[in-house]
């Protein structure tokens, strides 16, 4: 099985057991994705952890954007700034670093 | 892609079987593709949406909070047999308060619960493109 | 005898079935979807006497899950899983409606 400092991933690399996820975690996973994680990336983490503790999912990109947008505006919720932090998709990437399960509908 | 109206008929409890968590499953996915989902709760499903479920002590994941996503998902029709409801002496005031922000009316917070009686169910299904069943 | 019912009597007939057979002497535990017959519901009258008896136990994670906590029928006996244990060795034979 594979890990990232000792937290068992996937085969895509996302963590299985989501109580596994610490900030190092985050860091070593961008650093292997050569993305520099910051204040912005920071945000978008904490909000899709935030997004799952609530709802208990992994949210579509097309939701995140929207909600981004209503709680950052709208210079933030829209897919070209989400894509300029996480450029291998908000979804995918984005929900990985935050240690959640690849959004439901992801292919 | 034409759009077409799916109906997902729910018909069991949320954590004895595995029917419920996948049909929430199979309907944020045909979400994702822009369709005309509504869902329905009929029998033993009612119990899905009730309020206060609280699945710690069955080391379960409470998906019923997932189902205050489904607002954002423009999934907003959400139908519950009243007959199912009184057979098991509950109410609409013994649901989760589900809504949606309509976008139409200046993002105004709307209920996406509707109880509704049989007949009137029968009704909406006959006017869907496809209905399935869990 | 332990009769153990994990099926929602408005899906399945076990509850039935256990209470065709279940003799004067013997309890019932409802778990998973058994704990909806433990509601107060248009099927509470099945168990209404036996729960009279001090006869019927639902286990508390199961009824807590599916928010049915404040509606239970009268005379229902909560139990966890240890006085699920206890109930198993008390009672003996135990039997599982599946």
């Amino acid at each position: 099985m594979a890990d990232i400092l000792g937290a068992e991933v996937d085969e895509e690399g996302f963590l299985v057991d989501l109580g596994d996820w610490t900030k190092e975690i985050a860091e070593k996973m961008a650093k292997d994705d050569d993305v520099d994680l910051s204040d912005e990336h920071w945000d978008v983490i904490n909000f899709l952890r935030d997004y799952f503790e609530e709802y208990q999912i992994a949210p579509a990109v097309r939701v995140l954007t929207k909600a981004i947008a209503k709680r950052m505006g709208k210079d933030k919720g829209n897919s070209k700034y989400l894509y300029s932090l996480f450029p291998y998709g908000p979804g995918k990437q984005g929900c990985r670093f935050a240690g959640l399960p690849k959004p439901t509908g992801c292919i | 892609m034409a759009t077409k109206k799916f109906m997902y008929l729910n018909r069991r409890s949320s954590f004895g079987t595995i029917y419920a968590i996948e049909s929430l499953e199979v309907v944020l996915i045909a979400a994702a593709f822009e369709q005309d989902v509504s869902l329905a709760f009929i029998d033993d499903g009612v119990y899905q949406i009730v309020e206060g479920q609280n699945a710690d002590g069955i080391g379960m994941k409470n998906f019923s909070k997932t189902f205050h996503a489904l607002g954002d998902y423009d999934i907003n029709k959400l139908y519950v047999s009243a007959e199912s409801l009184e057979e098991r002496g509950l109410s609409a005031d013994d649901l989760m308060p589900l809504v949606y922000e309509d976008e139409d009316d200046d993002w105004a917070e709307k209920p996406s619960i509707k109880v509704v009686f049989n007949v009137e169910l029968s009704k909406i299904m006959s006017e869907q493109d496809v209905c399935l069943s869990f | 005898m332990l009769h153990i019912v994990n099926k929602s009597s408005f899906e399945r007939n076990s509850l039935k079935s256990c209470l065709n057979t279940i003799d004067d002497t013997s309890v019932m535990l409802l778990i998973e979807d058994g704990v909806i017959s433990a509601a107060k519901n248009t099927n509470a009258p099945m168990i209404a006497d036996l729960a009279v008896q001090g006869r019927v136990y639902a286990l508390q994670g199961d009824v807590e899950a599916r928010g049915i906590s404040s509606k239970l029928a009268d005379n229902i006996k909560l139990v966890g899983y240890a006085g699920f244990v206890d109930l198993v060795v008390e009672h003996g034979t135990a039997v599982s409606w599946v």
